[in-house]
């Protein structure tokens, strides 16, 4: 075993962009305030003294703009990494991650591959409203030709970067506003994590919790209350969201019986309609009850922390979910 | 309580106050001078939930003093129509 | 002549529904017989003629609704043979008591009627010698053996367990008997049953029909497992009707997982016994002196106390709660101490009492009765059978002096109380009757050694000298 040390997620991530840096000059930065002021949630502070102006790109407000010329130097033989400040700023830049990103390689009958990384942060509870606070990654999860992946823990925010990098195809990186600051313990000579597969975060007998990204630890939450309860939930973070790892997710409803998806996105049309899906197509006969799920309520995010709280999946929802399942109750 | 007890009644109350602790049992063969809790092979929950039928049909508070007079479905009868007529 | 008229069963009963005559004209009827089966709002009903004589007509057909006080049936009042058995006195009761005379309630002497139908119907025809004691039926239907074929070695002719055991031995039941076919899983219609409970109820052979319908209508695997597992869990009323095949079928399947599970214990568990004396004078002193005061429900049973005192030595002896997993003790955190229960019709399951060590005595005693209620309905949860972290039996409540059980595994104890009986105790140099019991543990000897497990005991034994501190 070895030594471990205390660190953040963001520190664990600046750390995996500083690595790929240094290990891989064709690897650079770009993005809105990633230079000069250290990236709006300051994960690339320090690296534009580190690595220069060169690699650590300043950019115009433009999304559509920088992602076209990430997609540009990608397919010219570089690895960018392109930030976007937000999930919902990256509508902006849809044409060119969908239809070009997404798309050129097979519309140039295999010449072309993007080997893009965009990095962006999602979701909400920090009271940024409805510009910054949404959980669109879903929506991306819909499209073939990229993967999707939500680190939700430290030791997959620092070491999914690489695996990210090293794919031929863009790969859209998700992290979740909430999680910045969150502490925990790394082991020091931490490296690329593999971006195949779901991960079983606590074995449980009972119900199975499917999440990922910021709704993980509002869902171990949930499991401690659930088990305080009596109930014993396993909790699956699926970390790739697209393409997802099926047999995790049914290997482990077809053990406890029940599932509850906790999604931070909208439910209509949302990944765990897709999820929800995916089992009762594959495990119908291993079902107890319905398949359950704890999402956003559709509205825009509100500003005021009562509503946003409100709207947001809380632990305590989603333990009753699953003791409806359990129970035939959610009492 | 009115009315005292008569015997059918304190029978029949005696033999509800087991049919709800032993539902599964042919009571009809239960002789009534058996005792009943080695007969019928009840813990001393089923003893227990037995004496708060008899206490909640019949309003006659049991002790448990009383215990060894609430044995059989006849030692019981004669329990409840003596308190009855003294209440 | 006397009429035979519906009579008015509770204050609220106003008509009635003849379901069924148990006589015919020209039969001869005594007061305390049996006539008639009556169907109120709340249940069927047998009914007593108080008068002696013929009876000359029947007025009203089956399935007729009359009012509270229509004549049914007519009986001539005459001279009749005496009565073969002699019958209890009845006191003289008025043909049809006015509303006022009845008990105060009157629903329950009402359904408790049910049980007096054969009885009274075959009193005046059969010998006075007591029917077969109910747990001698039970073995004789599990058996297959006819007791109608029997005689009886007991006092009096009455026939006993070994006499049916004996005839069992002597002409096994036929094959077709003991083993039924699986039962289709057929669900009621209406009836609710999730993917997973269908596919379990095939493969466990429960009849869905016969699986109660939880509170919310919808079946879970939990409710077919109970069902597999438990009692027949919708009451048949009285009479020996839980002699129905999937009964049978439940009864073997309980008995096949506990041969499973106990013969995996004994191959696998190097048990060790210990065995000690324990004065409960002042436990069950401060507890009848408690219960004093209290209404029945609120009354405590030397059993709580046991299994509280077991609780409490556990959390001080940690290395007896928990489980023996992976070639290793894992301890438990919280001490949840399993209860023994047996359930009618044979079986037996050892649900927790959750958290029983951080429970007050009162709280224990309600998980206790709620337990056992809902053992014997087929009506746990998985999570209760699946987290005892420890077992108590108190098997001494049947007569037995000491019980050296054999572990349910991966548990790694097993705590066993004996019955309680009055022995000489000596007290600082004196002579007294004390009430005590037979303390046992068994215990595996991988997780622990002699020495804990003494300590153990020791320690329940501590904790039911000081009753109020438990």
């Amino acid at each position: 075993m070895s030594a471990t040390i205390e660190t953040t997620y963001r520190e664990a991530l600046r750390e995996a962009i500083r690595e790929a840096m240094t290990q891989d000059d064709r690897v650079f930065l770009m993005g809105e305030d990633v230079g000069a002021y250290g990236g709006c949630f300051a994960v690339s502070l320090g690296l534009l003294e580190e690595f220069g102006p060169e690699r650590i790109r300043d950019t115009p407000l433009s999304e559509l703009a920088f992602v076209g010329a990430g997609i540009g130097a990608a397919i010219g033989g570089m690895r960018p990494i392109v930030e976007i400040m937000t999930v919902n700023f990256s509508l902006l830049a849809l044409d060119q991650i969908v239809n070009t990103a997404g798309s050129l390689l097979h519309m140039s009958g295999g010449q072309f591959n993007v080997p893009l990384v965009i990095r962006m942060t999602t979701g909400a509870g920090r009271q940024l409203a409805a510009q910054h606070s949404h959980s669109l990654e879903g929506w991306y999860a819909h499209i073939p030709g990229i993967r999707i992946v939500a680190p939700a823990t430290i030791e997959d925010v620092r070491g999914m970067l690489a695996t990210a990098l090293a794919d031929p195809d863009p790969v859209l990186v998700f992290e979740h506003g909430s999680l910045y600051n969150a502490k925990g313990t790394l082991a020091e000579d931490a490296g690329p994590v593999d971006i195949d597969h779901a991960a079983v975060r606590r074995p449980g007998d009972d119900v199975t919790l499917v999440t990922y990204g910021g709704m993980l630890p509002t869902t171990i939450a949930a499991a401690d209350l659930l088990a305080a309860d009596g109930i014993s939930a396993e909790v699956v973070d699926l970390r790739t969201l697209r393409p997802l790892d099926d047999a995790t997710i049914l290997a482990s409803v077809r053990r406890t019986h029940r599932a509850v998806v906790v999604d931070e996105g909208w439910r209509s049309g949302s990944l765990s309609a897709e999820i929800s899906a995916r089992i009762t197509e594959q495990a119908l006969y291993d079902l107890d009850g319905p398949v359950e799920r704890v999402c956003t309520a559709e509205v825009p995010m509100p500003y005021a922390r009562h509503l946003e709280q409100a709207a947001l999946p809380q632990p305590e929802t989603v333990a009753a979910a699953a003791r409806r399942l359990v129970r035939g109750s959610d009492g | 309580m009115t009315t005292p007890l008569t015997v059918p009644v304190a029978r029949t109350i005696v033999l509800n106050a087991l049919h709800q602790v032993v539902p599964d049992e042919d009571l009809t063969v239960l002789g009534d001078d058996r005792p009943f809790r080695s007969e019928l092979e009840l813990d001393s929950l089923d003893f227990l939930s037995f004496v708060e039928n008899l206490s909640a049909a019949t309003g006659i508070r049991i002790d448990e003093s009383d215990y060894d007079a609430v044995t059989s479905v006849a030692s019981c009868v004669s329990f409840l129509t003596a308190r009855g007529a003294a209440l | 002549m006397a009429e035979f008229t519906m009579p008015s069963l509770g204050a609220d009963m106003d008509e009635g529904t003849l379901l069924e005559w148990l006589v015919a004209p020209g039969d001869a009827v005594h007061k305390g017989d049996v006539v008639a089966v009556v169907d109120t709002a709340k249940a069927a009903v047998e009914v007593e003629t108080f008068a002696d004589g013929v009876v000359e007509a029947l007025l009203v057909q089956p399935g007729t609704t009359v009012p509270v006080g229509t004549p049914l049936a007519s009986i001539g009042v005459g001279p009749v043979a005496p009565a073969a058995a002699a019958k209890p006195a009845k006191p003289a009761k008025p043909a049809k008591p006015a509303k006022s005379a009845r008990p105060a309630r009157p629903a329950k002497p009402r359904r408790a009627a049910e049980p007096v139908k054969p009885a009274a119907r075959g009193a005046t025809a059969q010998p006075p010698v007591h029917p077969p004691a109910p747990v001698v039926r039970r073995v004789a239907r599990d058996l297959g053996v006819d007791l109608a074929t029997l005689t009886g070695s007991g006092p009096g002719g009455e026939i006993t367990r070994d006499d049916v055991v004996h005839a069992a031995d002597q002409h096994p039941a036929p094959a077709a008997r003991t083993t039924p076919a699986p039962p289709a899983p057929a669900p009621r219609e209406g009836m609710r049953v999730s993917p997973y409970a269908r596919r379990l109820a095939t493969e466990l052979g429960v009849d869905l029909a016969a699986v109660p319908l939880p509170a919310d209508g919808v079946v879970r695997a939990a409710d077919v497992r109970a069902a597999a597992s438990g009692p027949a869990p919708t009451a048949a009323p009285l009479v020996a009707a839980s002699a129905a095949p999937d009964a049978e079928d439940r009864r073997q399947r309980m008995r096949s997982a506990i041969a499973t599970v106990m013969s995996h214990s004994k191959r696998e568990i190097p048990h060790y016994y210990l065995t000690s004396t324990v004065n409960l004078g002042a436990a069950l002193d401060w507890m009848h002196e408690r219960n004093r005061d209290l209404p029945v429900t609120a009354r405590l049973v030397p059993a709580a106390l046991m299994l509280k005192a077991t609780a409490l030595a556990a959390t001080e002896v940690p290395d007896v709660n928990g489980f023996w997993v992976d070639d290793r003790f894992q301890p438990a955190t919280d001490v949840h101490v399993g209860m023994a229960i047996s359930l009618r019709g044979g079986g037996l399951l050892a649900p927790a009492v959750h958290d029983t060590a951080r429970l007050s005595l009162d709280a224990v005693m309600a998980a206790m009765r709620d337990l056992v209620v809902r053992a014997r309905s087929g009506r746990l949860r998985d999570t209760e059978l699946r987290e005892p972290t420890l077992t108590v039996t108190n098997l001494g409540e049947q007569g037995v002096e000491s019980v050296l059980g054999v572990i349910y595994p991966p548990q790694v104890a097993l705590v066993g109380f004996g019955t309680v009986v009055e022995r000489p105790w000596a007290i600082g140099g004196l002579l007294g009757v004390r009430p005590v019991t037979t303390l046992t543990l068994s215990a595996d000897h991988r997780a622990t050694d002699g020495f804990t497990g003494s300590r153990f005991l020791a320690a329940i034994d501590r904790h039911l000298q000081h009753p109020e501190a438990l």
